[in-house]
């Protein structure tokens, strides 16, 4: 689904990804981690097509085309979705109504017809009572005046709207009590399927006991130093980055 | 393209000289430029006016002669020459089409964009025939279902004919002639306009729009309007049209004036979307409009508008609040896109006792554009108690617009409460891509923002009204982000 080929990547010429490889297949959970500045929130970026960062070279091919001359707004309809680890505001735009406005582009791209209010509103309740949100939440301007928790959980709302095939998970869990770490990733292992891929990138191994990733990745200074299974986060936790990425 | 392709198509249509020349069968209805008694004389002739009428024509000329330009405004212009400007043509016969097939399928795509519906497509397209007679009979049902209510609603040449009381009573007291330049140009030649009378306690049934009467249209350049609401009574007015006009003038210098007696209340609504040049900033409307109304004890005024078009914009409607008790407000959306340039705002003239006005001000600035917010509170001594509350914000796209903000305050009482509030923000990089990350293209990223930011004013818009405008700033700002 999602093939990754030496990427590199720079930002005002300096340089952030320095030859990544990464494959992700259909229904494949992975997990990047990484010490801060080691490049993980710039290849979240980097897929969504954010062009605040130039790329220097290498391939990201999503199903079978590169996709790197392709617009952010088309990758999100060819099924990309990114969880924004900083969420912005878009005053007195409320959430039902940029929701609504995001799962119309996303259908009339795939020649659907807009989904009816009362199917839609449906859609939305049944999401956020998955996400434990409640109903006053959809007349709210998007983002603003939220809490950390309200916003990220706002991420995961949509993404369960949109139904996306590639998930990426931009540090989901900064900010979140246990509590809500816990209804979001009940609410990630909900959308997982046979189809559905996910990418999440973490500082910290909390989020993957409640995610279980099929692989994990270790991110330092531009690229991967270390996969494995499961076992690579634990290991990673117990003796730490120095240890790892030495 | 669409925007761009609109705007050269609307640029042509409406920089097009008139193919059949200002010729009809007297000689004396062809007059040539320029600005004189005669051409007022003429002018008054023409529409059969009483002897009283010309006689203020008269006067608001003389006043004329002896003003300059106003300049303080943050626009920038060249001189306008009055002596360049027709002041009187017989009725246009207008080019019209058989049907609208003929008319340019750029425009029509327009109208679609705008959803305007086919009978008023054709009459903005200029195509003959039925639909006039359409509007007749619609205009001639609510005429009558108005007239059993007492209530008047006519063409402002027709009110100077059969309403003369009302119009030497009321004309001109809450704009006299003098008040500025544009308003005394209105004064000594106004082509026509309309009338609106509410009698005491009457609740005028439907929003009266000039659309209902626009088989007596000619509004053209100088437009008058005058709405007298008697003593308890409502009435709510949408002046203006969402779709491009069809216009062979330059410079606009219209007049309204709202009297809201005791205890009334007038709402008037706006959606001005006059072409506003080409995005080179060639062509387009100078639009110097005097909009003022006067509240008695009691009363309420309440001005709505959205600016979309005209190359410039001058324009500050007004509530004088004159009774103890009377409100203003004014909600104001401006869009100024390519090289437009708008300067407009308020003024809240607190005269009575416990007067409250609010002011919600929005500009959204794109292109090479310009917008301002100027706009005065003044709290007179006697208004004790009074309350404004000012909030103007500024919406900025790309790093070559600009939007300024010029609040005046004057209080002269200390019991009095006035609070201004003001943002300037900027659509972000990450707002964009925020919305284009959820499938969404820059123009309907931009036009979900807007939205946004608007609607507080929008939902203060008669609904139908409101539709249209949500789709008139989208389409302003098309193509708005490259």
């Amino acid at each position: 689904m999602l093939k990754i080929e030496n990427l590199q990547c720079s930002i005002n010429a300096n340089p952030v990804l320095k030859g990544l490889n990464l494959s992700v297949k259909p229904g494949e959970v992975h997990a990047i981690m990484g010490p801060n500045g080691s490049g993980k929130s710039t290849l979240a970026s980097v897929i969504a097509g954010n062009d605040n960062y130039d790329v220097d070279g290498g391939d990201i091919n999503f199903d079978n085309q590169s996709i790197l001359e392709i617009s952010p707004e088309e990758r999100a309809r060819m099924g990309i979705f990114m969880s924004f680890q900083y969420p912005v505001e878009i005053p007195g735009v409320s959430v039902s109504n940029f929701i609504k406005t995001a799962v119309t582009a996303m259908r009339k791209f795939r020649g659907e017809k807009p989904l009816s209010s009362s199917d839609l509103l449906k859609a939305m309740k049944e999401n956020m009572d998955l996400l434990k949100m409640d109903s006053g939440f959809l007349s709210r301007s998007m983002n603003e005046g939220f809490s950390g928790g309200e916003k990220k959980r706002n991420e995961i709302f949509q993404l369960a709207m949109l139904n996306p095939r590639l998930s990426i998970l931009d540090e989901t869990d900064s900010g979140l009590d246990i509590d809500a770490l816990k209804i979001v990733a009940n609410g990630v292992n909900r959308l997982r399927s046979a189809e559905n891929s996910f990418i999440i990138i973490t500082h910290y191994q909390r989020l993957l006991d409640y995610i279980s990733p099929d692989h994990v990745h270790i991110l330092s200074d531009g690229k991967i130093v270390s996969s494995g299974s499961a076992e690579l986060a634990l290991k990673l936790e117990k003796e730490g980055y120095d240890e790892i990425t030495k | 393209m669409g925007r761009k392709k609109d705007k050269e198509i609307i640029g042509e249509l409406t920089s097009k000289k008139y193919p059949y020349g200002f010729v009809s069968d007297f000689d004396s209805d062809t007059i040539g430029k320029g600005l004189n008694e005669d051409v007022v004389r003429l002018v008054s002739r023409k529409k059969n006016e009483p002897k009283w009428m010309l006689e203020r024509r008269l006067e608001a000329l003389e006043i004329l002669r002896k003003m300059t330009p106003p300049k303080w405004a943050n626009l920038k212009f060249q001189n306008i020459n009055l002596q360049d400007i027709i002041y009187y043509s017989a009725p246009k016969k207008k080019a019209s089409l058989a049907s609208l097939d003929e008319a340019d399928p750029e425009l029509i795509k327009t109208f679609n964009k705008l959803g305007i519906s086919l009978e008023e497509q054709k009459r903005l397209a200029g195509v003959a025939v039925d639909v006039v007679i359409d509007s007749v009979s619609v205009s001639t049902s609510f005429k009558d279902k108005l007239a059993d209510l007492g209530i008047i609603f006519c063409s402002m040449s027709e009110a100077i004919q059969k309403h003369p009381n009302l119009i030497r009573k009321y004309l001109g007291t809450v704009v006299p002639a003098k008040d500025n330049y544009f308003a005394a140009l209105n004064s000594a030649v106004f082509s026509d306009g309309s009338f609106c009378f509410i009698p005491e306690g009457v609740r005028c049934p439907m929003e009266l729009s000039t659309y209902f009467r626009i088989n007596e249209a000619g509004t053209g350049q100088f437009e008058r309007t005058l709405i007298v609401a008697e003593p308890g009574s409502f009435v709510s007015y949408l002046e203006g049209c969402t779709a491009p006009q069809r216009d062979e003038n330059q410079l606009h210098a219209a007049i309204v004036e709202l009297v809201a007696l005791d205890s009334s209340e007038i709402k008037y609504s706006t959606v001005q979307n006059w072409y506003p040049g080409d995005k080179n900033g060639k062509g387009g409307v100078y639009n110097f409009v005097t909009k003022r109304g006067i509240a008695h004890s009691k009363a309420k005024i309440s001005w709505t508008q959205v600016e979309t078009g005209s190359s410039i914009t001058w324009k500050y409607p007004s509530c004088i609040l004159k009774g103890n008790d009377s409100v203003g407000e004014f909600f104001s959306i401006a869009v100024t896109n390519n090289f437009q340039q708008a300067d407009t705002g308020t003024k809240m003239i607190h005269m009575g006792e416990r007067t409250k006005s609010t002011i919600i001000s929005k500009g959204i600035s794109a292109g090479k554009s310009n917008s301002s917010y100027r706009g005065l509170v003044k709290i007179n001594r006697r208004a004790k108690n009074s309350r404004n509350f000012s909030q103007c914000d500024s919406l900025l796209m790309g790093n070559l617009c600009g939007a300024h903000t010029f609040p005046y305050i004057d209080v002269k009482n200390s019991s009095s409460v006035v609070e201004h509030e003001a943002t300037t923000s900027k659509i972000g990089e990450d707002q964009l891509f925020y919305c284009n990350q959820r499938g969404l293209g820059n123009d309907e990223a931009i036009a979900i923002i807007v939205n946004g930011y608007c609607k507080d004013i929008l939902q203060k818009l008669p609904m139908e009204f409101a539709v249209e405008a949500k789709k008139l700033l989208e389409l302003t700002l098309e193509d708005s982000v490259g």
